[in-house]
């Protein structure tokens, strides 16, 4: 036990001054720079508000952004130039090409059923009277590492030989029903499906909560209007409701695309990529900090932040739009 | 703010409207049927972490119901300071340092993209918004593009040939090599929110400080942080579930130094060496669970109005 304690204590202490030091500093440069007065008072302003940020920034996104793109042009120890042999390596090789069609099928189908559930859930809430309980249970699996729903969701796929019990849900299931269970995490390609019903399980309630506030957002009158003209149910969402979310509805499928590009953790944590279930940014892991191979990792980097520009472009267009309006 | 008020009323005239297609009663049933069915792995998870570690293997965790024999000695193994889980002094260690990893990891990038925020939304410059955009686009891009570069400069800075233009800082392996790429991989979001939020702000509050003579640090302090608290309650929330839900981060820059490895981090090794102790597992994923659930639950009234403050317009 005072082992455990003289191993801990420090570690909190360090947080706590970490914090105290951080406050601190920040008061007495706010109680200094607001003794400053006149002409000088503003840029000082600016440079202490913003300066931090942009200088974190600069060093941790900006930076390390234009270096991946040096690195990826270089080879395994980036000591030579290799031009683009990383990249054409990445989209010729026959076990990258089952990486990247992965990738693929994941920015094809987890955000259309995320989203699309989401706005399902919502529509179907807003016709409830007391939603906050089941709005709860299905938002849930969002406060859950996606380690930890791959260890939660091992219980439902697990299997064990056909002389031992099923204690996996879905292999005893799969019994009950009279079909012979196999080792789902191991079916190629159904375990990257099997993975993605993790994802759409996690982010499924993001996307409720989001696309619900919306949905409570449209405008009594314009609903009541045409309530009155007999629009109803289906008409009524496809002619009014959804027109009135639809923003909101590309915005959620952006974040969905976008978070199931750099999904990593679930692959991860459950076959570890192995039996054909790798994607994009796992691969870039192993191939960085395993294989040791940093050009061929950064090309794997880059071609993740290509695939996101088209998203990029559409939300800068779309922010540019709304704040020209207020 | 104003949204959330109007919530009730359109829904009576909808609820009217769209009975045709989903009665008020198909709604509700088909709802909880999702909520049911999004709530058993959990339950699985839960009700595995009370058997004792025979059962787990004889037969599934739906016994339960039939043949209740419930344990808390999974719970007391995985806490025990001596070796019984078979990693020294338990999980507790690892819980510590997610604490320790976390709080800092949270209040830095607020604090500092609060005042980010305030400056691109009242003290307007030339090009403020420029670099308002310019942080907009930085949410998009992948943290993985950072990583490798970032763990350079930690340990051996930055050179330009011969030239050395950062040295080393050598705190890779530490603490501080964890908060600083969090706050940093933070600010794009934070930044933007809080910017949503605090832009909405009343124009004659701000016009009246300054008529005032207050500096824009006294404003900051006295108007903006107080009035800003929603937003940055919300946020709190997002970050707070980000990092102590990361896996990605952790395993990148503490490098496998044991004394600093998250929970997260650890269960992610664990969930192969401990293969067999599905017992010692699942406690332990119920323990990272339980933490964030709680900040969850107990500042959700925010969450929403913060999201709203966000992209939903």
């Amino acid at each position: 036990m005072s082992t455990f304690w003289s191993d801990n204590l420090p570690k909190l202490g360090q947080m706590v001054a970490a914090i105290a030091i951080f406050l601190a500093v920040l008061a007495v440069i706010f109680f200094l720079a607001g003794r400053a007065n006149g002409k000088k008072q503003r840029p000082i302003a600016i440079i202490i508000f913003l300066g931090p940020a942009l200088v974190l920034l600069l060093f941790g996104l900006l930076g390390p952004a234009i270096r991946t793109l040096i690195l990826s042009f270089k080879g395994s120890a980036s000591h030579s130039w290799v031009g683009f042999a990383n990249y054409h390596w990445l989209f010729t090789d026959e076990s990258e090409r089952i990486v990247l069609r992965n990738t693929f099928f994941w920015i094809l189908f987890t955000p259309i059923v995320t989203t699309g559930l989401g706005l399902l859930l919502a529509v179907l809430l807003d016709r409830m009277r007391r939603e906050s309980v089941a709005k709860s249970l299905i938002f849930m699996p969002m406060a859950i590492s996606l380690v930890g729903a791959s260890i939660t969701w091992s219980f439902v796929y697990k299997y064990a030989n056909s002389n031992q019990p099923q204690v996996g849900l879905m292999s005893s299931l799969a019994k009950h029903l009279g079909f012979e269970p196999t080792n789902w995490l191991l079916t190629q390609p159904l375990n990257t499906f099997l993975l993605m019903v993790i994802f759409v399980w996690s982010q499924t309630g993001f996307a409720m909560v989001i696309l619900s506030a919306a949905i409570k957002n449209v405008p009594t009158d314009v609903v009541e209007a045409s309530a009155l003209d007999g629009a109803t149910g289906w008409r009524l969402f496809r002619g009014i409701t959804f027109p009135m979310v639809r923003s909101t509805f590309i915005v959620v499928l952006a974040t969905m695309v976008v978070t199931s590009l750099k999904l990593f953790d679930i692959v991860r944590a459950s076959t570890g990529g192995n039996f054909g279930t790798s994607v994009l940014a796992n691969e870039m892991y192993s191939e960085t900090f395993i294989r040791y191979d940093a050009g061929r990792g950064a090309a794997m980097a880059i071609v993740l932040f290509i695939l996101v520009i088209p998203v990029l472009i559409y939300n800068i267009t779309n922010l540019r739009r709304e704040r020209a309006i207020s | 703010m104003s949204l959330l008020n109007r919530s009730k009323a359109p829904k009576l005239a909808e609820q009217n409207a769209g009975r045709k297609l989903f009665g008020s009663r198909g709604a509700t049933i088909t709802v909880w049927i999702i909520a049911v069915l999004w709530t058993i792995p959990t339950l699985g998870l839960f009700s595995t972490s009370f058997r004792p570690k025979a059962d787990i293997s004889a037969n599934g965790w739906w016994n339960l119901i039939t043949h209740p024999h419930l344990t808390l000695g999974n719970y007391s193994a995985i806490f025990s300071t001596s070796t019984v889980s078979g990693i020294p002094n338990g999980i507790l260690p690892y819980v510590i340092n997610s604490f320790v990893i976390t709080i800092p990891a949270v209040i830095f990038p607020i604090t500092i993209a609060t005042m980010a925020a305030y400056c691109l939304a009242w003290v307007k410059f030339r090009g403020s918004d420029a670099v308002f955009y310019g942080i907009f686009a930085m949410q998009i891009v992948p943290i993985q593009l950072a990583l490798v570069p970032l763990l350079n400069l930690f340990t051996t800075g930055v050179h330009l040939g011969h030239y050395t233009l950062v040295p080393g800082l050598h705190i890779a392996g530490k603490f501080l090599g964890i908060w600083v790429p969090h706050t940093m991989f933070a600010l794009p979001l934070a930044i933007y929110l809080l910017h949503n939020f605090i832009s909405a702000l009343p124009r004659d509050l701000m016009e009246a400080a300054n008529v005032d003579g207050a500096s824009h640090f006294v404003v900051f302090r006295r108007i903006v942080l107080p009035l800003a608290i929603p937003a940055i309650a919300a946020f709190t929330i997002f970050q707070f579930m980000w990092v102590w839900n990361d896996l990605l981060v952790a395993l990148t820059f503490t490098g496998g130094t044991e004394g600093i490895d998250p929970l997260n981090n650890k269960l992610a090794g664990l969930a192969g060496t401990w293969g067999s102790h599905w017992e010692l597992l699942t406690s332990s994923t119920f323990v990272t669970i339980l933490v964030p659930l709680i900040v969850f639950f107990s500042l959700q009234r925010y969450f929403v109005r913060g999201l709203l403050a966000g992209s939903v317009k």
